[in-house]
């Protein structure tokens, strides 16, 4: 209500009511005030929830795309890895690299003395740096006797150290890197030996005990094989099934059956849908445990209905007068919805089928039941292979003791949400560039 | 012949008998200018073709690949000697086991006796011929369908209703599939329950007020005959539950009453996707963020204020699962606010009334009955939730309301219990079905009555 209207109220004073609408009009107004900025303030408190998760995780994360790398001067002694000359590759592999870093930091700190102190000064350099050098050796066996400078993989704690997560400050006896191991990594980082590299090993390696070298793509193809046994299943049953709910369905108490149960199964708790994958699919059918095929059943009747629903609601979308004009010339009913409706429901659709996707990429418990949380360094590849998902490799990684790993975990978030930040664009555009108006 | 082959001959011979079925149509009619004599189009005999030659072979295909393993196993534990013919159920299966294992990897190790060795060896002798008959069965039984359907061929035949008739059957059956699933949901919790039930009773379960579900391994171990009573587990996740709601319902639905009646139409384009982003969010990420920063920061704050706060609390989870459940309640109460129809608002706007008041006295309770629905249908929710709470809430059955202590929930207790390898016949793994079939029946219960209460809403304004 405007200024000249409420003064008009209380001068021309008729009424008493008049006066009583007047006189509480202030108090009306602040109550209105309030009621906004409750609303405001609300919409607010989701948002900044949203702003800090997104902080944290990317905070957390970002780091783990690069990874500590130290700088030796291996010498790769041909006495050492190849003993009897025949270049064998059996013995190649064999061979005990680690003895070649060992001797290159001996030689880089030889006044380093004792067992207990040399074993410190070699967890400097990661258990995987000796896989390095083997395949190094395997792929280029040229290199034996030479002698060649190469980063190699550090120490998680010594990566840590370096990304600044561990306190140099704390006490000694409450850390994980010793003072002497510091001294030691400041002299490497004098003479520049001491480098964050482009962390490949995330992208390229299955899961590992070591934080350095633990990587998604095990898991990423563990989700891959199992969405893919999604899609092949989900979407021509669920299209089909929409079909005919839609167009064919005779109004019964079956078809109303069918439609309540779709609607119920869409609420039903993700981990139900896991105790029926391991008890129909693993204890009745006798399929293999941690298998993506397994693992795509069970999202596959997950995803069903949320699929079922977007494609009905994109056959409905599609104007009567279509279906009116293909049986008006003739076609049949099954020919109307073949030829007609369900081309320009397409789009509609499958934007419904890459949600229901995205949401069964990020689905965790029911892949717990049927046990693809077991910790497999090899990556997958077929789809009765033992696997992980990429929700449940970060809820391994989450479980992990290691401060590193809560940055690999992180890390691991953000590939996730890359994922689903692709297949979700995917859909915007699938719609905006297929959607009529009719 | 393997299965990939069997499958690509079927699928070959099925592309013939379309062509062929279709020539035979045209061929029927007195070639391609008398097309018009026939009663459907010919691409429609070519699928009448296909569909007989295709549909038998496939069923043979799958009745055969049910049947045959059992078959085999009979007949090769059948001719095992006569000193195996008494053995229990189990170890006949730890038996049929140690055959298949010597017939598929020949180079396992330890040796086995003559009797195993002999029986893995008749089992892939039978492998084999199964293997070869199931090809040469499969394959005639095509050729006989495409062999009756080209008898049947001619220009009188209603290919096309026949053809759209399979098609319909085809979309009911996929339709059935949702069916199936709530059947086989229903049913592997019901098997487990009662066999669970066996050795607990329902009261026990139900009621009892001590949940620790260790059975003790040998018959003389002390103190771990395992209790199985889960008041301890709805009680945690009712508690849970109802601090998520407290967060959720009042952010939820004053934001939705912001965006719909307040905001401008810029901000409403920019903030509602936002508030969607965080249904989108895969919960294992809220479990993350949960244990990782709001925890602890409970924790501290709380010690800061003198509280001994638990680093599992139950308000911890809580809160994260109250942010996770926000865009739920917000844009299910946004579209039933949205459905009041204009004219109310209009009419309570003309009688002097404020927008808040409107809001409160006219627009809620018009819109009650959704708002309502939507609340159910994100406490279905908030209990069904599993990923927050295992990462985020404790795994110790405290019978306690109080958020600051670590309680534990149904879907909790479900993944610590079946996680891992687990024999299948003792109660503590059974117990997680039972605990399954409170969770399905409650959510159940749940969306039913909101999908009741929603629809009777809808219909009032439609």
């Amino acid at each position: 209500m405007n200024k000249p209207a409420t003064q008009a109220l209380a001068t021309a004073g008729g009424s008493d009511t008049a006066k009583k609408v007047a006189a509480s009009l202030r108090r009306r107004h602040r109550a209105e005030r309030r009621f906004r900025a409750l609303g405001v303030l609300s919409m607010l408190v989701g948002l900044i929830f949203l702003g800090v998760l997104f902080y944290t995780i990317i905070g957390n994360g970002i780091s783990a795309f690069e990874q500590t790398y130290i700088k030796l001067d291996i010498d790769f002694d041909a006495g050492v890895i190849d003993p009897r000359g025949d270049r064998d590759p059996q013995t190649l592999a064999s061979a005990d690299y680690l003895a070649l870093i060992k001797s290159a930091l001996k030689d880089q700190f030889p006044e380093v003395r004792g067992r207990s102190d040399r074993r410190r000064l070699n967890s400097l350099v990661s258990t995987g740096a000796s896989f390095q050098l083997r395949e190094m050796v395997l792929e280029n066996p040229g290199l034996l006797g030479e002698q060649r400078a190469v980063w190699l993989l550090a120490d998680d704690e010594i990566d840590m150290l370096v990304k600044g997560h561990i306190d140099r400050n704390v006490d000694e006896a409450e850390r994980r890197v010793s003072d002497r191991q510091i001294a030691w990594l400041e002299e490497l980082d004098g003479q520049e030996r001491v480098a964050l590299r482009f962390n490949r090993g995330f992208f390229t390696n299955g899961d590992s005990r070591e934080p350095e070298m633990a990587g998604v793509l095990g898991a990423t193809l563990g989700s891959a094989f199992a969405l893919l046994v999604t899609l092949v299943l989900s979407f021509p049953i669920g299209v089909t099934a929409a079909v005919y709910l839609e167009e064919f369905a005779p109004r019964n108490r079956i078809t109303d059956l069918i439609e309540v149960n779709i609607n119920n199964l869409a609420a039903v708790p993700s981990i139900v849908f896991g105790l029926l994958g391991l008890a129909v699919f693993i204890n009745f059918f006798g399929l293999p445990r941690s298998a993506p095929l397994v693992g795509g059943l069970v999202l596959t009747l997950m995803t069903l209905p949320t699929i079922i629903i977007a494609s009905r609601a994109a056959i409905q979308s599609v104007p009567p007068s279509i279906r009116e004009a293909a049986l008006g010339i003739g076609a049949s009913h099954v020919q109307t919805v073949l030829h007609h409706v369900v081309p320009l429901a397409l789009p509609g659709m499958l934007t419904g089928t890459i949600i229901g996707m995205a949401r069964a990429l990020g689905e965790t418990a029911p892949l717990l039941m049927i046990g693809m949380v077991a910790f497999i360094v090899d990556v997958p590849e077929s789809f009765t292979d033992p696997a992980t998902a990429l929700p449940v490799q970060i809820f391994l990684w989450a479980d992990s003791p290691e401060r590193a790993f809560v940055e690999k975990t992180s890390a691991a978030i953000l590939v996730l949400l890359g994922f689903l930040l692709v297949m979700n664009l995917l859909a915007v555009i699938l719609r905006r560039r297929f959607e009529r108006r009719w | 012949m393997s299965l990939t082959t069997l499958i690509i001959i079927t699928t070959g011979l099925a592309a013939m008998a379309f062509l062929l079925g279709r020539h035979r149509a045209v061929a029927s009619a007195g070639g391609r200018r008398k097309i018009t004599k026939l009663h459907s189009l010919p691409n429609h005999y070519g699928q009448y073709a296909l569909i007989w030659s295709l549909v038998p072979a496939l069923l043979a295909l799958l009745a055969w690949s049910i049947f045959d393993q059992g078959i085999i196993d009979r007949a090769v534990l059948g001719g095992l000697p006569a000193a195996y013919a008494e053995i229990g159920d189990g170890e006949r299966s730890l038996l049929l086991n140690d055959i298949r294992n010597h017939a598929h990897n020949k180079m396992l190790g330890s040796s086995p006796d003559e009797a195993i060795a002999a029986a893995a060896e008749r089992y892939l002798d039978l492998e084999d011929r199964a293997r070869r008959v199931r090809g040469i069965l499969v394959l005639a039984i095509g050729l006989l369908g495409l062999m009756f359907a080209w008898r049947r061929i001619d220009a009188q035949l209603d290919a096309r209703n026949r053809v759209e008739k399979v098609i319909k059957s085809l979309l009911l059956l996929s339709s059935l599939v949702a069916i199936l699933t709530t059947v086989g949901i229903f049913l592997s919790v019901i098997f487990e329950s009662i066999r669970f039930f066996a050795s607990v009773s329902v009261t026990e379960f139900l009621f009892g007020l001590n949940w620790s579900p260790q059975t003790a391994i040998r018959a003389d171990q002390v103190g771990s005959s395992g209790a199985f009573g889960a008041v301890p587990l709805f009680v945690g996740t009712f508690l849970i539950s109802a601090i998520a709601m407290l967060i959720a319902v009042p952010v939820g639905l004053f934001s939705a009453i912001y965006l719909s009646e307040y905001a401008h139409h810029r901000v409403r384009a920019v903030a509602k996707p936002m508030l969607e982003i965080l249904a989108g969010i895969p919960t294992v990420v809220y479990g993350f963020f949960a244990a990782l920063t709001v925890a602890p920061f409970i924790r501290q704050s709380g010690s800061l204020l003198g509280l001994d706060v638990a680093s599992e609390s139950a308000l911890a989870a809580g809160l994260v699962m109250g942010i996770m459940i926000i865009p739920f309640v917000s844009s299910l109460s946004d579209d039933v606010i949205n459905a009041v129809p204009q004219s109310m608002r209009d009419g309570s706007l003309g009688l002097g009334a404020t927008r808040s008041e409107t809001i409160r006295l006219v627009v809620l309770p018009a819109a009650l009955h959704g708002i309502v629905g939507s609340i159910l249908l994100a406490v279905s929710r908030a209990v069904g939730e599993t990923m927050i709470v295992v990462m985020a809430a404790g795994l110790a059955a405290n019978l306690t309301v109080n958020p600051l202590e670590s309680v534990t929930t149904i879907t909790v207790q479900i993944v610590t219990l079946l996680v891992g390898d687990q024999e299948f016949d003792s109660p503590k793994t059974l117990a997680a079905f039972a605990l399954g079939l409170v969770l399905f029946v409650v959510t159940l219960l749940l969306n039913v009555i909101a999908l009741k209460v929603v629809r009777r809403y809808r219909e009032q304004y439609e």
